[in-house]
């Protein structure tokens, strides 16, 4: 049991960090120019691809840096050819410009790498089991992803605290009309924004690609947990972000830790007899079954009582 | 406003109101197509293909509520559709074992009601936000049913769906709805009562306060309307529309899976709808046909086709806003001038160069396919019959050049287009 609390959480933890890794990125976009970009886990699995191409030719410790400055420069030019043209056609237009894309990355990414997964492995050099605790070893890769996330995560408190830029960025939170108004060339912030809110998705997906399954259908199965994050932490929160990332990633790995049903709980008793008629097959669900159901029921119950997330300041 | 309420004031003191044909030619003629539609394309595939056309025609207005009337982009519309299918397959099969006295015609409205009150229930959550707020509730929704679908096997019959046999009911004077013919006849039925019951919801004054919600909410709170309530409303309706178009489909393909209410067919609408255009009542009717046409026709042809529906779509989002209906718009102007043969040269002209640059974009993706993921198969590849060699320079050359300098020629043929529209107008304005 113990073991099982442990591992989990150091699993949680990492996947939370992953997720903030992206949903950072994610509410840095949507607060400073209002778009919430469907397309970040999109760019999340260019990033495992171009990992692996790149680790493929070069190496792993290249492609963790080639690759998120390659969807970076991509993400820029997105911003620059795409979205600012699509924003004169307002929000709704934005919204869809994002989510074209989604489905125009998916198949660029079929097209090259194919529908199968592809053989993206833990490099050599990180591939030992950094601890022994009870029974089982805990892969000295996740631990150096969630150093790597953490790591990032205190960069990118640093840089938006004590850099010009990050002045900015943080005033542009609060206050976007603003920002504009004293004289910042807006536009060229928002590229550079957009550039390293996607940049950052890919670090993200170098690391969970070898972790997680590299295959074109990862940003379809983590885009919609992505946005869960952002609502439930309250769009254009950081703070909000990060916890919510956490309660996610650890909610879900725990939630497939256990594998007890009603059944399990009450099979016993007189009642359960009626029960597991009326319930049907609800009644023989496992905790580890509803794992993928918990974060959009999250959603809901977070939007019934607090519409606007555990952080956020400010309607849509 | 002025429309509804002086108009029809006028014409009866004027004593000159259009005849019965005059006022209704547009529903005539489009009942009169969906009769005669088999007779013009009666092979069996043909037959199939405009079932599914009309089933997905209601089902792109129903989206169109939301997106073009009301001004809601929801990302989990399919969610009703499905939901639809699998009361309607569920009731279908209750009624073929218990022999109940309700013929095939009527089971759409078991979809519908089913949309309905899901349309209530999901609705009472999503549509207390509007916006990107909005987007991610439908979208969370979808996520949540579809994954809930996988878990209620009884209800959703896991991966392989829930099949059914039309056939079973009771026969509806005679019709046993066996052959495909009499299924598209039912379906255009449908189509015509659905189309025709949207049309008269967007002229209510209900159908004119969702359009001030979506133009400017804040103000038509101001003028004591509820927009949460509206769009409540609207949501429930289309959900409604929406659970019919499920309960066609599953007339008509006796199956209905839980993929049927995920991500890609909530997509799938949002493509068509743009595609066909937002703005105007007759857009998705247009985008439906359209991307149903080309998912079939694409298919056939290459593998990666849902790339095109997809560069087609980013293309309508950057350059046409207004979809195909608006770009058809857009000609009245210049019909009612009288000046249409100043300007279709020149759209011809645009277009020539366009096809050039669409072939060469189609050979660089389909070059690189077949150099990446289909290299197993050898380099070969046949496009517009004209054997290639994807490892060779040839394919990659052409394809740039054509694509290249199709574009550019294209982007100056626009220009002209573009001027000798505004030109045409302006003068059709003066005389």
């Amino acid at each position: 049991m113990l073991e099982i609390i442990f591992v989990s959480t150091l699993n949680g933890v990492l996947y939370g960090m992953l997720l903030f890794l992206m949903a950072s990125g994610l509410t840095v976009i949507f607060s400073m120019m209002g778009v919430l970009n469907l397309a970040h886990a999109s760019f999340y699995m260019l990033g495992a691809f171009f990992g692996f191409e790149i680790s493929r030719r070069l190496g792993f410790w290249p492609a963790l840096v080639l690759a998120p400055v390659v969807v970076g420069l991509i993400g820029m030019a997105v911003e620059r050819y795409g979205l600012r043209r699509v924003h004169r056609h307002g929000h709704v237009a934005e919204l869809l410009f994002t989510f074209g894309l989604t489905f125009v990355i998916k198949e660029v990414v079929e097209m090259i790498w194919g529908k199968l997964p592809v053989d993206y492995r833990v490099p050599s050099g990180l591939d030992f089991a950094a601890f022994t605790l009870f029974s089982g070893n805990y892969p000295a890769f996740k631990l150096f992803g969630l150093l790597i996330s953490v790591g990032i995560f205190i960069g990118l408190l640093m840089a938006v605290r004590h850099t010009r830029v990050g002045l900015i960025v943080q005033a542009a939170l609060s206050h976007p009309g603003m920002v504009g108004m004293l004289g910042h060339n807006v536009d060229r912030i928002f590229m550079l924004v957009f550039g390293v809110g996607v940049g950052l998705a890919a670090v993200a997906g170098v690391i969970a690609g070898p972790i997680l399954v590299t295959q074109s259908n990862m940003a379809g199965l983590l885009g919609p947990i992505l946005f869960v994050v952002v609502v439930v932490g309250g769009l254009g929160s950081l703070g909000g972000a990060l916890a919510a990332s956490l309660l996610i990633g650890l909610v879900q790995t725990f939630a497939v830790a256990f594998n007890v049903s009603l059944a399990d709980l009450f099979g016993g008793t007189a009642a359960g007899a009626i029960l597991s008629v009326w319930l049907a097959d609800i009644w023989r669900v496992t905790v580890a079954q509803i794992a993928p159901i918990l974060p959009y029921l999250l959603l809901v119950m977070i939007l019934i009582f607090r519409p606007r997330g555990l952080m956020g300041t400010r309607d849509t | 406003m002025t429309d509804a309420r002086t108009l029809p004031r006028t014409d009866a003191i004027g004593g000159r109101r259009p005849g019965f044909l005059a006022r209704h030619a547009v529903w005539i003629a489009l009942a009169l197509a969906l009769l005669l539609l088999p007779y013009l394309f009666s092979s069996r595939l043909a037959l199939s293909t405009m079932s599914m056309m009309g089933t997905m025609i209601i089902f792109a207005l129903s989206y169109n509520m939301l997106l073009g009337q009301t001004g809601l982009l929801s990302f989990g519309h399919a969610v009703f559709f499905g939901l639809g299918g699998f009361f309607t397959v569920h009731v279908l099969n209750a009624a073929g074992s218990g022999d109940w006295p309700i013929p095939l015609p009527l089971f759409p409205v078991v979809g519908g009601l089913g949309g309905l009150a899901f349309g209530i229930l999901f609705g009472w959550v999503a549509t207390k936000r509007a916006g990107t707020a909005f987007a991610m509730i439908t979208l969370g929704i979808g996520e949540l049913v579809v994954s809930s679908a996988l878990i209620l096997r009884r209800f959703f019959g896991g991966e392989e769906g829930i099949t059914t046999d039309r056939t079973d009911v009771m026969s509806f004077f005679g019709y046993g709805f066996g052959p495909q013919l009499q299924v598209y006849y039912l379906i255009a039925a449908w189509c015509f009562l659905s189309i025709a019951a949207m049309y008269a919801i967007t002229r209510t004054p209900f159908g004119r306060i969702a359009n001030a919600v979506r133009d400017n909410p804040q103000r038509t709170a101001f003028i004591g309307y509820d927009t949460s309530r509206v769009r409540f409303i609207a949501f429930s309706l289309s959900g409604l529309f929406a659970g019919i178009a499920g309960g066609l489909s599953v007339v008509n393909f006796e199956i209905v899976n839980a993929a049927q209410m995920g991500a890609v067919e909530s997509g799938s609408v949002i493509l068509m709808t743009y595609i066909g255009g937002v703005g105007n009542f007759a857009g998705p009717i247009i985008g439906a046909i359209l991307v149903t046409w080309l998912q079939l026709i694409l298919s056939d042809a290459t593998q990666i086709w849902p790339l095109y529906v997809g560069l087609l779509f980013i293309g309508m989002v950057m350059f046409v806003p207004g979809g195909i209906a608006g770009l058809l718009a857009m000609q009245a102007p210049v019909m009612a001038a009288r000046k249409l043969h100043r300007v279709v040269p020149f759209y011809l002209l645009a277009l020539a160069p366009g096809i050039v640059a669409l072939v060469g974009l189609s050979v660089l993706i389909e070059t690189s396919h077949q150099f990446s993921i289909r290299a197993s198969y050898g380099p070969q590849l046949t496009l517009y019959s004209i054997p290639l060699d994807a490892t060779s320079p040839l394919p990659w050359v052409a394809g740039v050049v054509l694509a290249v300098a199709g574009g550019i020629l294209f982007m100056r043929a626009e220009r002209l287009a573009r001027d000798a529209y505004h030109a045409a107008v302006a003068q059709g304005g003066q005389g």
